[in-house]
C-alpha cells in the first residue's frame, strides 16, 4: 500500500523527496569522510600523488589567470582613482581586493572547473567500470583510497594555490603600475603589506581551506554516486563543477559576513 | 564427497519492484567448477556480488567457507574477500596504473612486510602463468580485451584465493580468444586448486570449463547437472532454445 501511495505522488512531491534524499546522502558522505580520515591505514603516498596532480598541474592555468586578473583589475581601477588624483592608492586597493576576495575566489573557481570536474569524471568512470568494486573485493577501502586522499589534497593545496595566485596577481598589478606610475617594486610591496592585515591573510587561508574541502568532497561525492554509464560520468563531472561553484559563492558570502563582524569588534 | 565451500539456500534479492533472485539454492564443493547460465538480466552477476558482500540479500542463506556473508563485520568480510578472487566482466583494471601497479595494489595492501624483490617475483610469476610477461609496464589502455581479461585474472590470483568468481569471462571476445580464456580458467583450477563459479551465457565456455551447469530462469535454478544432463535433451523450451541458439543456429 505504501508503495502504491508513493507511486501516486505528484511530480513536485517526488522532486522534493529526491532533493531531501540527496541532501541526506551528501550529509552521510561528509560524515563518512570525517569518520575515516583519522583511522588507519593512511594512504600517504596517494595523498602526495594527488597533491602533485592538484597543485603542480594547476600551476600554469592559475599563473595565467592570476597574472591577467592583476593586470586587468589594476587597469580598470585606475580611471576611477585618477578622477580623485588617487592613483598612488592603487597598490593598496589591489592588494586588499586580491588578498581578501579575488585571489581565493578566482583560484577556487578555476580549481572547481579543473580539479572538481576531473575528480568527478575520474571517480565516476571508475564507478561505472567496476574499478571501485574491484578495490572493495580485494579488501581495500575504496572510500579511503579515492575519496579521503583527494579531499585532503584539495583542502591543503587550494590555500597554497591561493597564496600563489595572490602573489602572481600582485606581480601583474605591479608591472601595470610600474609602467604607468613608475613605482618601484619595493615601494609597491611596502604599500601592499601596509594595507593588508593579519586578519585578511588568515581569513583568506581559512576560507581557502573551506573552498578546497568543498571542491574535493563535491567532486568525490558526485563521482562516487554516478550511474548510467558514460552519460552518468559526464553528468557527475558537470554537476561537480556547478555545485562546487554555487557552494563557493555561498561560503564566500558567509565568510565575508563573519570577517566583517570580527573586524567590527 | 569433497568439502563444501559455498552453501546457498532460499536466496532472495530484489531491486525496487523487480524480484531478481526468488529462492536460489546451490552448493559448491572444493575444486569444482560450476557454471551459472542464464539470459542477461536474470541475476547471475547479482548472485556472485552477494557472495563477496558487494550486495546484500533480502532473505536466505549465503555461506562462503562456512561463514554467513551478510552477518560479517567489515574486518571479517575483508578477510573472507582475500580468499575469493573476482574477475570482472570488463576486467576492471585500474586505468591510471600500469599492469605492475594493478597487481601490486592488492598485494601490498593485504600482505605486509614483503620485499620489493618478493613482490616483483610474485607479479612476474603470475604474468608468466597467464602468458603476458611482456605487458608488465603497459597501461591497461594499451592492452586488447583478451589481454585485459588475463591480467584481471592474474590480479585476482595474486592473493592466492581459494574461490574464483568469473563474471562473463568471454563476453565481447573473438572465438579464438574465448577458447584461450576458457583454457586459462581450467589451468587456474589445476595449478592453483581453486573452486570456481563461472557466470556466462556462452555455452562453449560452459561446456569447456564447467563440471556442473546451473541454469538460472525466473530467479531460480531450473536445471542443474553436467552439460550433457542439462542441455542436449532439455525438455524445458527455454533451456532448449538456449542450447539451440548457441549450437545449432547461425
Amino acid at each position: 500500500m505504501a508503495g502504491e501511495a508513493s507511486d501516486r505522488k505528484p511530480f513536485i512531491s517526488k522532486k522534493i523527496d529526491k532533493f531531501f534524499k540527496g541532501l541526506a546522502d551528501a550529509w552521510n558522505f561528509v560524515k563518512r569522510f570525517w569518520q575515516e580520515v583519522f583511522l588507519p591505514p593512511y594512504e600517504f603516498k596517494e595523498v602526495i600523488h594527488q597533491c602533485y596532480r592538484i597543485g603542480v598541474e594547476s600551476l600554469p592555468l592559475i599563473s595565467l589567470t592570476g597574472f591577467i586578473v592583476g593586470i586587468v583589475f589594476t587597469n580598470q581601477s585606475r580611471p576611477s582613482l585618477s578622477e580623485f588624483g588617487a592613483t598612488s592608492w592603487l597598490p593598496s586597493l589591489i592588494s586588499i581586493a586580491v588578498v581578501r576576495a579575488m585571489g581565493p575566489l578566482v583560484t577556487a573557481l578555476i580549481a572547481a572547473g579543473k580539479v572538481g570536474s576531473s575528480i568527478g569524471a575520474e571517480i565516476g568512470s571508475m564507478k561505472v567500470t567496476e574499478q571501485i568494486d574491484a578495490m572493495e573485493v580485494s579488501a581495500t577501502n575504496p572510500f579511503k583510497f579515492l575519496v579521503v586522499t583527494r579531499v585532503i589534497a584539495t583542502t591543503f593545496m587550494i590555500p597554497i594555490l591561493v597564496m600563489y595566485t595572490d602573489f602572481v596577481a600582485l606581480i601583474g598589478s605591479f608591472l601595470n603600475v610600474n609602467a604607468n606610475e613608475l613605482v618601484s617594486l619595493s615601494t609597491f610591496f611596502v604599500q601592499v603589506f601596509e594595507s593588508v592585515s593579519f586578519l585578511d591573510i588568515w581569513s583568506s587561508v581559512l576560507k581557502s581551506l573551506l573552498f578546497g574541502f568543498t571542491i574535493g568532497i563535491v567532486g568525490c561525492y558526485k563521482g562516487y554516486n554516478s550511474s548510467k554509464g558514460t552519460e552518468g560520468v559526464g553528468r557527475a563531472a558537470n554537476s561537480a563543477v556547478v555545485i562546487s561553484m554555487f557552494l563557493i559563492f555561498i561560503e564566500e558570502l558567509l565568510a565575508l559576513q563573519i570577517v566583517n563582524a570580527i573586524r567590527g569588534m | 564427497m569433497s568439502e563444501r565451500v559455498v552453501h546457498i539456500r532460499n536466496l532472495h534479492k530484489s531491486f525496487g519492484d523487480l524480484d531478481v533472485l526468488k529462492g536460489v539454492d546451490l552448493d559448491l564443493f572444493r575444486e569444482e567448477n560450476v557454471v551459472v547460465l542464464g539470459r542477461s538480466g536474470t541475476g547471475k552477476s547479482v548472485l556472485i556480488k552477494i557472495m563477496v558482500g558487494l550486495l546484500r540479500q533480502d532473505e536466505g542463506i549465503m555461506e562462503v567457507l562456512g561463514r554467513e556473508v551478510s552477518t560479517l563485520s567489515t574486518k571479517d568480510l575483508n578477510s573472507l574477500r582475500l580468499k575469493i578472487g573476482f574477475s570482472f566482466q570488463n576486467s576492471a583494471l585500474y586505468d591510471s596504473m600500469t599492469v605492475r601497479e594493478n597487481m601490486e595494489f592488492p598485494l601490498v595492501r593485504n600482505i605486509k612486510n614483503l620485499t620489493k624483490k618478493e613482490i616483483t617475483y610474485r607479479i612476474e610469476e603470475l604474468l608468466d602463468a597467464v602468458g603476458l610477461p611482456q605487458t608488465i609496464n603497459q597501461m591497461p589502455s594499451e592492452l586488447s580485451g583478451g589481454q585485459k581479461k588475463r591480467i584481471g585474472v592474474a590480479r585476482t590470483l595474486i592473493l592466492n584465493p581459494e574461490i574464483m568468481l568469473y563474471d562473463e569471462p568471454t563476453a565481447g571476445l573473438d572465438p579464438i580468444t574465448c577458447v584461450e580464456i576458457n583454457n586459462l580458467i581450467n589451468e587456474v583450477r589445476e595449478r592453483y586448486k581453486t573452486t570456481s563459479i563461472v557466470i556466462t551465457h556462452d555455452l562453449t565456455c560452459a561446456k569447456m570449463t564447467g563440471d556442473r551447469m546451473a541454469v538460472l530462469l525466473d530467479g531460480q535454478f531450473k536445471a542443474m547437472g553436467t552439460f550433457d544432463e542439462v542441455f542436449p535433451r532439455a525438455t524445458d523450451q527455454r533451456i532448449k532454445s538456449f542450447y539451440d541458439y548457441n549450437f545449432t543456429e547461425t
